[in-house]
């Protein structure tokens, strides 16, 4: 049953003050914007801990089913406990990978065990999920993935090395896409998906250093690491069906999330707030001519995305590309997001070659860090070539 | 007359001679792995290959033969510079160079003491700066009847390792006056390093409260002396930045040849093929403006035409190190958002030298007047 106007009002001040009273204090270190930027063991805490308290509080995984930990409510109240999270400015919910991809892929097509064993840990963020799919060798070609895996009675052996896996040292599972079998006639067809199981001997990782000089991400060893045999989802060769379904849950394609916020969204009203008091030429910055311009494109390329979600729910307005708006949405929302921030950095002067630790730096350097951040998002999930390349093909129908 | 103005260009013998003894210096004192040791070192640089440099004389390259240099002129430092930028050696031979042309210009003749210490291998600074505003000329720090400072000035490029400090101030009548002030007249506490995102880069915040000037250069001369130090830094920078901005493109061009991704190098795909060839333009571009720019620098203080080339210089240059630092990254993929791959260092690079000296739109505001008024 949908849910009444007034039902859906009367929840958002709910969770308005719920936010306003629990909202966590400056931790006094730096949070990560997004789930991409879990370097430390004392973020990792707070966000754990925060996560647990949003979920225990029902505003994330509205929409699960009880069963598993979820609400069992219509989506409408997710989205509305979303709005206001992002509105009240509060920490991220960090365990996206489960929240985000694994959580929706197991609630749609995970066996009745696979749901009780895994949702609830993930919203409760008990349990942190990674994701082992980009290979040193193989990242925008995914379907080339040679990890391999092999049956050997009730298990798989997995040997291999998986790279760039987000919070790989934290977590407790990862979803992995290996190479069963190599005979396959078609590469895709080769692939099976796991929910593997990372605390096993044989499974080690490697912190690697980003290029803001934090850590975060990880490459993963496999050395005969035995998991399961029940680990694997669906049937031998689906993996790559499986991979594809995970990617438009990651691409934000496709329904299903737990919720909550996975990244902080910078709007160009931050930057323009953050500019106001600045003085070039001895004026304020904002009268400058040549900047004036620019910032209108920017403010209305974040305005046509905001109205492009409008559009996209109404169906007579999408008939040219009806696929165009949520296959772009990556694209779109990354790119400007790292011009965004590329721009904020250039557009504070002198400050701009500050990083995070001067005691001068604009609010602490944020600006400059987003920036470096922002290539996680026009590289990870599937690179900002390679989004255009799907978009050209499956919406304009360009020959591959 | 043609907005397009002045197109000269020349490298003249000595020039073309340091551009290669440069480019071979630095290829061998500063591979990466040299320039990565100095990362998070105090000084930014190593204090062997800077007196080699001394030794080479190019503190010296625009100072006059009466104070131990080759009087070569500015023009002769700009392929030293974008060689430096090649090869992201950190040294402080652009802000020395600098700090001498403004002490020689503001007072030809008068500072010939402080000029011979410079080219045998002081490292010299200037102090301008009080804000973020590259373009205010109307400084607070304030020099008192007795000469002494008081204010705080920020982002002085190299203090950390300078033995004299150009101070910029305001006198009691209001005029702009120079303050050379030794480095030992300032307590370490009162220097504070900043954070850099460009980590091959040292300046520092100080507070000049309470310093006595060596010596105070004041009168017209002044005015035209920091007008010109202004356009010879954007001048050297972007020299700098061009340089720098030529060995990005060669690391990720590198790159594109060696990676393949569905059995193909990712160089042959259009969407990386077509960028590189606009990053190859634009550091063309680059080149092209740097060296028209020290072909013209001779006069003193400069002319319309240098002013001109100069800004033109900088915001090309700024430019395309920005974008060319950006693309690096992205056409790394998962390796670019390493802090092992080398693209980040030019990332870092284009965001330091995008402000210094002023970036592209304050240098194109000025041009718009130059040329369109
Ligand atoms: C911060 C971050 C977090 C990540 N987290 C995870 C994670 O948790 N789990 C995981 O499995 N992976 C993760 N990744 C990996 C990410 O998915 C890959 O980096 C990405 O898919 C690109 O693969 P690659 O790094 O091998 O780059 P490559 O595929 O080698 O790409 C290099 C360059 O070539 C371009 N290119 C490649 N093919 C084409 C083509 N056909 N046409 C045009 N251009 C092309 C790319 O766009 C890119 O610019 C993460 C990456 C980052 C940066």
């Amino acid at each position: 049953m949908t849910p009444q106007p007034h039902e859906l009002d009367s929840f958002r001040k709910d969770v308005a003050a719920w936010l306003a009273e629990h909202r966590p204090a400056d931790p006094g270190f730096l949070l990560p914007q997004s789930f991409m930027e879990v370097s430390t063991d004392q973020q990792l805490d707070f966000l754990r801990e925060w996560q647990h308290k949003v979920w225990s509080a029902g505003y994330l995984g509205m929409a699960w089913p009880r069963a598993y930990g979820g609400g069992g409510v219509d989506p409408a109240f997710q989205s509305i406990a979303d709005q206001e999270m992002r509105r009240a400015g509060v920490p991220i919910c960090f365990n996206v990978i489960g929240l985000g991809w694994a959580g929706p892929l197991i609630n749609d097509i995970g066996t009745e065990e696979e749901k009780s064993k895994y949702l609830k840990g993930i919203l409760s963020a008990e349990d942190i999920w990674c994701q082992g799919f980009s290979e040193p060798d193989h990242g925008s070609d995914l379907g080339a993935a040679q990890t391999r895996a092999v049956r050997d009675g009730d298990a798989y052996v997995i040997n291999g090395s998986k790279i760039w896996t987000t919070m790989g040292n934290y977590a407790r599972y990862m979803i992995l896409l290996a190479r069963t079998n190599p005979e396959a006639p078609r590469k895709y067809d080769g692939l099976s998906f796991f929910l593997a199981p990372m605390q096993v001997p044989g499974i080690e990782t490697r912190p690697i250093r980003k290029l803001t000089g934090e850590y975060g991400f990880t490459e993963t060893f496999f050395t005969d690491a035995r998991i399961p045999q029940a680990c694997r989802m669906g049937d031998e060769g689906d993996g790559w069906k499986i991979a594809m379904k995970t990617l438009q849950y990651e691409r934000g394609a496709e329904a299903g999330a737990a919720g909550g916020l996975a990244f902080v969204r910078v709007s160009v009203d931050d930057m323009i707030d953050e500019l106001r008091d600045v003085s070039r030429d001895g004026r304020p910055m904002l009268e400058e001519p040549l900047l004036r311009d620019q910032l209108v494109g920017l403010i209305m390329e974040e305005k046509a995305m905001a109205l492009g979600d409008r559009r996209s729910a109404i169906a007579p307005l999408t008939t040219d590309y009806p696929f165009s708006l949520p296959l772009s949405n990556k694209l779109r929302w990354t790119e400007y997001s790292r011009r965004l921030r590329q721009f904020a950095v250039g557009a504070q002067g002198a400050a701009g070659s500050f990083y995070v630790g001067d005691d001068a730096a604009r609010q602490g350097g944020f600006w400059q860090r987003a920036y470096l951040n922002s290539f996680s998002a026009t590289i990870g999930g599937g690179t900002s070539q390679i989004q255009a390349n799907i978009i050209a093909e499956h919406v304009l129908g360009l020959p591959k | 007359m043609s907005v397009i103005g002045s197109t000269r260009l020349s490298l003249g013998e000595e020039q073309a001679m340091l551009l290669d003894v440069a480019r071979d210096f630095c290829r061998r004192q500063s591979p990466m792995s040299a320039v990565r040791a100095q990362l998070d070192s105090p000084l930014g640089f190593d204090n062997a290959v800077w007196r080699q440099m001394v030794d080479l004389g190019w503190t010296g390259i625009a100072l006059p033969e009466s104070v131990g240099g080759s009087a070569l002129g500015v023009a002769a430092v700009v392929p030293v510079a974008e060689a430096l930028g090649r090869a992201m050696l950190g040294t402080p031979l652009l802000a020395t160079t600098l700090a001498a042309q403004l002490l020689q210009r503001a007072a030809p003749g008068a500072q010939d003491d402080l000029l011979a210490e410079i080219a045998a291998g002081a490292v010299a600074t200037v102090a301008m700066l009080e804000n973020e505003d590259w373009g205010n000329t109307r400084y607070q720090v304030s020099l008192d009847s007795e000469n002494r400072l008081s204010g705080v000035k920020m982002l002085v490029w190299d203090a950390q390792a300078a033995d004299l400090l150009v101070v910029v101030a305001r006198d009691g009548a209001g005029e702009t006056v120079l303050a050379p002030v030794r480095r030992a007249a300032v307590a370490d506490a009162a220097l504070a390093p900043h954070t850099m995102i460009d980590e091959t880069r040292r300046a520092a915040r100080i507070d000049f409260t309470g310093v006595q000037a060596e010596a105070v250069i004041a009168g017209p001369s002044v005015l035209s002396a920091l007008r010109d130090y202004r356009l010879l830094g954007a001048l050297l920078v972007a020299a700098e930045a061009g340089g720098s901005a030529a060995s990005c493109l060669d690391t990720t061009v590198a790159y594109l040849k060696t990676r393949k991704q569905f059995g193909k190098l990712i160089g042959s795909y259009q969407a990386l093929k077509h960028p590189a060839v606009e990053i190859l333009t634009a550091v063309d571009a680059t080149r092209s403006f740097v060296y028209h720019a020290a072909s013209v620098v001779g006069e003193e203080p400069l002319a319309q035409e240098a002013e001109i080339a100069c800004r033109m210089a900088k915001a090309q240059a700024t430019e395309t190190l920005c974008h060319a630092g950006d693309r690096a990254i992205q056409f790394h993929g998962g390796m670019g958002f390493t802090y092992e791959c080398d693209a980040q260092l030019y990332l870092r690079r284009a965001q330091w030298a995008q402000q210094q000296f002023g970036d592209a739109r304050h240098h194109r505001t000025q041009l718009a007047a130059l040329l369109l008024d």
